[in-house]
């Protein structure tokens, strides 16, 4: 009984515990929580260099009814579709060859990371390079190949540029799809597959009835946190194609920046940041909800 | 059950190579480019093979980017000094995740994985208006302060994973003994947790140095606090790129990152795929 009290005087300091968290707290809301809010009030002005006046509800308005702006949201989610569809197909069948017991597996698991490590702008000076029209080796390999009749800029069409900067995303944001798909694999208990084995099941029913079904949690998980870093990517887009040409590549995140930072308009840039805060919170709402829901479920185990 | 046949062999490999080559070609193609002379690589169409590779753009692109040298510094120093100050927020709030249990936690905890969600994009505008207010636009500071900002919520949850695999008993054990917290904190806490505290350490300064460019371009526009990204990035919008030395140039920024990776990439993949996967 008395090793109770000691415990419990031991685990329940709540002063101490928010005397520790204070730095880190206060600091996230002078930097993050409070720009925040700055943000949504900028939006109701007409900000600038020069100053600002509250304007009501104009920027919105204005926003609104742009027929270039609705063409912008819609095309982040496309662009999204793509990036987020493919990220998650390749990083599976990536996951599923680096899994496989065969020799030079443990070398190919660290090969595939460099992507996700380096500094995206860097891999992106890299992807600028593959992508010259006239000197680039995919332009080289298609001319030469004959699929191409001629030197082709990929990031000079708008089709083409949108294409290319999609790959370079997916690019990008593989190698951790991957490494959590293969983490959840390594995860599903062995003797699964040894009943299943035994059953006669063949290795693509084995795959589908139990590494599928097992892994379900993390591909959902990993769905909505590309998609949220997907939405958010501004690097690559910026450093490859600047949101050109003629806009072809501009998402939300792109049109914020250029708002804001490229004309130092900033009540329209906040307008913009405020409905990527709202589609953002959204998002991030939905995955909290569903780790919560599958904490749960994993304590009820 | 685990033997394949030569056949399932051949097409794993198959697909093992078309898989890594989407993900190293460009850096497989950016070292060959580096090596390469210029008047190699502005032939149309492509050439695949040169006969005189060299590393002599690595020597030329301190002449070509003069302040490259400035750059690689600036990155180092500015992921430095936010990683360390990371960890000087983080090590306290994580060790009261850790241990103490307290009102408003769990919220508080999925709170900080919320912040991870916003890019510092959409905080830029705030962001720079208060940096302009303080006269800290075109400093260090105003790359690390934001910096810190957006690395503090994963290495929250990263360190107090380390902090609860310490068994509390040991703790416990030292309070009965009399020992005082701060004793604690030094002797028990301190050595047990290094191991945690150097992946969180790494995974911040790969971090800031990831995620500089942003910062960089939006908050600093004088050339001797850029970081390398800033830097080259601004050689490329030049007409004639030297495309030899700026690969070269990458390659020497990216190489840091990669080592310490390499060196590190267990303990780190562990660490961050721990929180999302379970068991």
């Amino acid at each position: 009984m008395k090793m109770k009290t000691k415990l419990r005087s031991y685990n329940s300091p709540t002063f101490l515990a928010y005397a520790l968290i204070a730095p880190a707290a206060i600091y996230i809301l002078c930097i993050v929580a409070w720009p925040l809010i700055e943000t949504v009030r900028l939006s109701f002005t007409n900000s600038s260099l020069a100053g600002e006046e509250y304007i009501g509800f104009e920027n919105y308005e204005k926003m609104i009814s742009s027929k270039k702006f609705n063409k912008i949201v819609i095309r982040t989610f496309v662009w999204m579709f793509f990036s987020v569809s493919l990220k998650l197909i390749i990083g599976l069948i990536g996951a599923v060859l680096l899994n496989a017991n065969v020799f030079g597996r443990s070398a190919f698991r660290v090969l595939v990371m460099p992507p996700w490590v380096v500094p995206i702008a860097i891999g992106m000076l890299g992807w600028l390079w593959l992508y010259n029209g006239y000197f680039g080796i995919i332009a080289g390999v298609g001319m030469r190949t004959g699929i191409l009749d001629g030197p082709f800029g990929f990031l000079a069409y708008k089709q083409s540029a949108f294409i290319s900067t999609v790959i370079a995303d997916v690019w990008v944001g593989v190698p951790m799809v991957t490494v959590f798909f293969l983490a959840a694999m390594q995860g599903v208990p062995k003797d699964l597959y040894e009943a299943a084995y035994c059953d006669g099941a063949s290795r693509w029913s084995r795959f589908f009835r139990i590494t599928l079904p097992q892994i379900t949690p993390v591909i959902v998980t990993m769905s909505i946190l590309s998609a949220i870093w997907t939405f958010n990517s501004f690097e690559i887009i910026w450093i490859l194609t600047e949101g050109g040409p003629r806009g072809a590549t501009t998402t939300l995140i792109i049109d914020t920046y250029k708002q804001a930072l490229g004309n130092y308009k900033f009540g329209r840039g906040a307008a913009r940041a405020v409905v990527v805060m709202i589609l953002l919170t959204l998002f991030a709402g939905f995955y909290l909800a569903l780790l919560a829901r599958i904490n749960k479920r994993v304590a009820h185990e | 059950m685990n033997k394949y046949t030569i056949l399932e062999k051949l097409l794993i490999y198959f697909g093992i190579l078309i898989f890594m080559t989407f993900i190293l070609l460009p850096f497989v193609e950016m070292f060959y480019a580096s090596l390469r002379p210029l008047d190699h690589l502005f032939r149309s169409p492509y050439q695949f093979y040169s006969d005189d590779l060299s590393f002599w753009a690595y020597s030329e692109m301190w002449k070509t980017v003069p302040m490259l040298g400035r750059y690689i510094f600036n990155s180092f120093f500015l992921a430095t000094v936010t990683s360390l100050l990371t960890l000087l927020f983080v090590i306290p709030a994580a060790y009261s995740y850790a241990r103490f249990k307290f009102p408003a936690k769990n919220t508080s905890l999925y709170l900080l994985l919320a912040i991870n969600m916003f890019s510092g994009a959409v905080l830029l505008i705030p962001l720079y208006k208060l940096l302009r207010t303080f006269g800290l636009l075109n400093t260090y500071q105003a790359m690390i302060v934001p910096g810190v900002a957006f690395l503090i919520p994963t290495s929250i949850w990263l360190l107090k994973s380390y902090f609860e695999k310490i068994p509390i008993e040991l703790e416990e054990a030292a309070f009965c003994d009399g020992a005082t917290r701060i004793q604690i904190l030094r002797h028990v806490i301190a050595p047990l947790s290094t191991p945690g505290l150097v992946v969180v350490g790494i995974y911040a300064f790969i971090g800031s140095y990831a995620q500089q460019f942003l910062f960089a371009i939006s908050f600093n526009q004088k050339k001797e606090f850029m970081p390398i990204p800033a830097g080259l990035y601004e050689f490329i919008g030049y007409t004639t790129v030297k495309w030899n030395e700026m690969m070269a140039a990458s390659l020497v920024g990216i190489a840091p990152v990669l080592l310490v990776f390499l060196f590190l990439q267990k303990y780190i993949v562990e660490g961050l795929t721990a929180g999302a996967v379970k068991n």
